[in-house]
């Protein structure tokens, strides 16, 4: 009875500096946000108010607002599942015999180890209209040169492909694993009863990786909201906003505009989308217990 | 006959497809080098004999403060390191071995914390760190990932596989519950503390959203920001002096990977599968 009594005391203590911090940092920041969104921004003239749902209004009459939640949903669109096949892909070769295997190893997964800010830097020379490489490979094949980063309808897809360059090593690492606790007998078996590699992989081995999967796939839609850093570098969003991401745009909102009624709005609307995320996770996991 | 023979035509460009792809994955950074070693003009054109030079480390080196950068970024990741050691190891111990009052809805209140990362509560924590006077800190920069859910998470798992015995072993021998703690669990999970040390440094010597926000003074600026306000083309520095810069500022951490390739790579392996 006293022992039992005591692990409550003792569980709570040890627990109490976390818990402290994650809810000063976590927890209450999100209600803090809810409920900012619910009042105007401070002004020297007048103090912030309450105005109700009239943030979210001015929210839904924004043009840029519409236009950042379209970009977001085409980077993700963009990244995702090519940051997976790509990373799919990277694995089976690395875990395979493949001639040179560490080396190959590690030049996909050296971009994890980079600063997306220092990747950005880099990148940034590759798209330079006139002197960038992208350019001059445009022009070796003929083409005439382009502002890749200037121009709305190329900059997203600039964005997205730096993107995947810098997730898919990343992704690789979590398949590596998955594949190394697969068990080489079952591609003997297969082997044995005539099925292509191709079979093997479509009927075998990636319904196997299915948990993995779905792992990556939450992780790569959450850095698909969080990943904003190369902004900053390559684009600042623009041009007229063709780049701009929800979380750049909170950035914007908070401190280069200073309109803190607004930026808490929007942080609302993203925790809406990572929300959504947090239980379509539950339930794509919960099926994935029923799948074993 | 022929199928082998398309067989291995298949092996053989499929190695070409994932030696192409390696060669992809590593031209930015071959390319950084490439005109950080260089002068200026070698830059943009391709040359095997252009001549070789450091004048481009020695002149980023003088236009920003990259030695107090070095500082900044070494001195957070070190409190962040250690806090997140101590803070996660009591509150992963308290999640795998006492059954308190409400331990599983505190536990899903931490994991809330891999969904809701501080980078999406910018505007109120900055409003929490102006309210606690830490703006422009180190702490303050540190302070919201002090408590890691993922570090929480990774030593509850890692404690619950310790046996009880052992445990049990220790208390009797008459060590008090710390002590059981610092001499029979810490040592078994020594593992999960390199593979969640070295993911955890590789994440805050890249972070750079909150750094960005929080910091406004050279002496409390990471690498990452400083970087980013060294390469801002407002600065009027040329490609190879980022180039430079840039291969500075990922150095040490390049470096330690490339040294340590096995250990990075099952570390965030290890990390990944729990």
């Amino acid at each position: 009875m006293h022992e039992r009594r005591l692990a409550h005391v003792y569980g709570w203590l040890l627990l109490l500096p976390a818990a402290v911090l994650l809810v000063a940092f976590t927890h209450y920041p999100t209600v803090a946000t809810l409920y900012d969104s619910l009042f105007s921004t401070a002004t020297r003239l007048r103090p912030s108010t309450f105005v109700g749902l009239d943030n979210y209004r001015a929210l839904g009459a924004d043009p840029v607002f519409w236009q950042v939640v379209q970009n977001n949903f085409w980077f993700a669109v963009g990244t995702v599942p090519a940051s997976i096949a790509l990373a799919i892909a990277m694995a089976l070769w690395v875990n395979g015999r493949l001639p040179g295997r560490a080396l190959v190893r590690m030049a996909y997964f050296t971009p994890t180890v980079l600063p997306m800010i220092a990747v950005a830097n880099i990148w940034l020379f590759f798209y330079t209209p006139e002197i960038g490489l992208l350019d001059k490979l445009v022009a070796a094949f003929g083409g005439s040169s382009h502002n890749w980063l200037g121009d709305p309808s190329t900059v997203l897809t600039c964005i997205i492909a730096m993107t995947i360059w810098k997730e898919a090593g990343f992704f690789m690492i979590f398949y590596l694993a998955a594949l190394q606790s697969i068990s080489p007998e079952l591609r003997e078996a297969a082997t044995v009863e005539g099925a292509s590699r191709w079979y093997y992989f479509r009927r075998i081995l990636f319904p196997l990786l299915m948990p993995t999967t779905l792992f990556v796939l939450i992780n790569a839609l959450i850095n698909a909201f969080k990943l904003v850093d190369h902004l900053f570098i390559l684009t600042k969003g623009g041009p007229d906003n063709a780049s701009n991401l929800l979380l750049y745009y909170i950035y914007e909102a908070a401190f280069s505009f200073f309109d803190t009624a607004y930026a808490a709005t929007l942080t609302a609307v993203l925790l809406g989308f990572l929300a959504v995320m947090a239980v379509s996770q539950f339930f794509l996991f919960d099926r994935r217990i029923h799948y074993r | 006959m022929t199928g082998t023979g398309t067989r291995r035509l298949g092996r053989w460009l499929e190695i070409a497809a994932a030696w192409l792809l390696a060669v992809l994955w590593l031209a930015p950074l071959l390319y950084a080098f490439w005109a950080a070693f260089h002068p200026p003009q070698f830059a943009t054109h391709f040359e095997p004999l252009a001549p070789l030079t450091l004048s481009n480390f020695t002149r980023a080196w003088s236009v920003a403060p990259f030695a107090r950068y070095f500082l900044n970024t070494f001195m957070l990741v070190t409190l962040i390191l250690a806090l997140q050691f101590v803070l996660c190891t009591l509150a992963g111990f308290a999640f795998a071995r006492f059954a308190f009052a409400g331990r599983n809805i505190a536990f899903a209140l931490v994991l809330m914390q891999l969904m809701v990362m501080p980078e999406v509560l910018i505007v109120e924590n900055y409003r929490t760190m102006a309210r606690l006077d830490l703006v422009d800190t180190i702490t303050g920069i540190g302070m919201p990932y002090f408590a890691s859910a993922f570090g929480i998470f990774l030593l509850r798992q890692t404690f619950k596989t310790v046996p009880k015995e052992l445990d049990e072993a220790a208390r009797v021998e008459g060590c008090g519950m710390l002590q059981v703690l610092w001499r029979v669990y810490v040592p078994l999970a020594r593992p999960t503390y390199l593979a969640y040390g070295l993911v955890s440094v590789s994440y805050h010597w890249n972070n750079f959203l909150w750094p960005l926000v929080i910091t406004s003074s050279v002496e409390t600026r990471p690498l990452t920001v400083g970087l980013a306000i060294f390469g801002a083309p407002e600065s009027g520095v040329d490609w190879s002096v980022i180039s430079a810069g840039t291969l500075m500022a990922v150095g040490p951490l390049l470096v330690a990977f490339l040294l340590f390739q096995r250990q990075f790579v099952q570390s965030f392996m290890h990390a990944g599968i729990k």
